[in-house]
């Protein structure tokens, strides 16, 4: 399963002076994750603290799987000391074929989200017996 | 004559290796620095604190824990967060595996406050993976407002 992300319409570098704009590009980080293969799925298991089931988006294009996260979480008070900083979270796989893209399941528990990717029919381990002659 | 400075040599060795092989894997080498520092080495959980009049909010980044392995207690004005993060998958075999990112073990972490707290009221919350402590000041060390008289 290879990591692939894939530039949003990428424009060549015109020779023209660089304006400060207006909007600024949105910061994001890839959340850490762990993916282990089991008999019939495959589990994709990522860390996306702050966020909650309403902000976060899972979807599957031209068999890359996209997970974004926008964490809701807002601090009360002023800020003394900072070690870490919530901003979006994003990160894109690329899947092969052996996954049923149709049948992919969700769930998010305490910021963590799991996902599982049902493997297709074909690609399930078929035991073969050996038949001693 | 001077004596060469071994810590340098090491750095110049280490600088010239990294462009190597920067040069050799150009994607992979801008996205992750050659000798990251292993997880041990990091603090865990991270921390932020905030604080207004009278409560100081400490907020830790720690996902998927069980509130059952946490354990959150307050001396003086130091906070100790301690538990264990739990293996998602603790049969899976390391041949099942793609991609382990996420670190798990036991934590323990001691955190000292700017000032002294009640710690009869110190409350916990721990929701969508940020444990949220609220611990409300000490008497003492609310700031107290003067008025100024004009004389």
């Amino acid at each position: 399963m290879a990591e692939k992300t894939y530039p949003t319409t990428t424009q060549q570098q015109e020779i023209v002076p660089e304006w400060e704009k207006t909007r600024t590009e949105e910061r994001y980080i890839a959340p850490p994750v762990d993916i282990y293969e089991e008999n019939d799925a495959l589990k994709v298991v990522a860390d996306l603290p702050g966020v909650d089931k309403d902000s976060v988006a899972v979807h599957v294009y031209n068999n890359i799987l996209t997970i974004e996260g926008k964490p809701t979480h807002k601090a009360s008070g002023n800020p003394v000391y900072s070690e870490f900083e919530l901003v979006n979270f994003f990160r894109q796989f690329e899947l092969s074929d052996a996954v049923d893209s149709e049948r992919i399941s969700a769930n998010l528990e305490n910021g963590v989200l799991t996902l599982t990717l049902p493997k297709s029919e074909k690609a399930k381990p078929k035991q073969i017996s050996v038949n001693v002659s | 004559m001077p004596r060469p400075n071994v810590f340098q040599e090491i750095e110049n060795l280490r600088r010239e290796m990294d462009r190597m092989a920067s040069e050799l894997f150009p994607f992979q080498a801008r996205r992750q620095g050659t000798f990251l520092p292993g997880r041990a080495a990091r603090q865990y959980p991270l921390v932020n604190m905030y604080d207004d009049e009278k409560f100081i909010y400490l907020e830790a980044l720690a996902p998927g824990l069980n509130t059952q392995n946490l354990d959150v207690t307050v001396v003086h004005n130091t906070v100790t967060i301690s538990g264990e993060k739990l293996h998602t998958a603790p049969d899976a075999k390391p041949e099942q595996y793609h991609r382990s990112e996420r670190a798990a073990g036991r934590f323990v972490r001691s955190i000292e406050l700017p000032t002294e707290v009640n710690d009869t009221k110190v409350t916990a919350d721990y929701k969508n993976g940020i444990l949220l402590i609220t611990l409300p000041k000490a008497e003492k060390a609310i700031p107290r407002r003067i008025s100024v008289k004009v004389g």
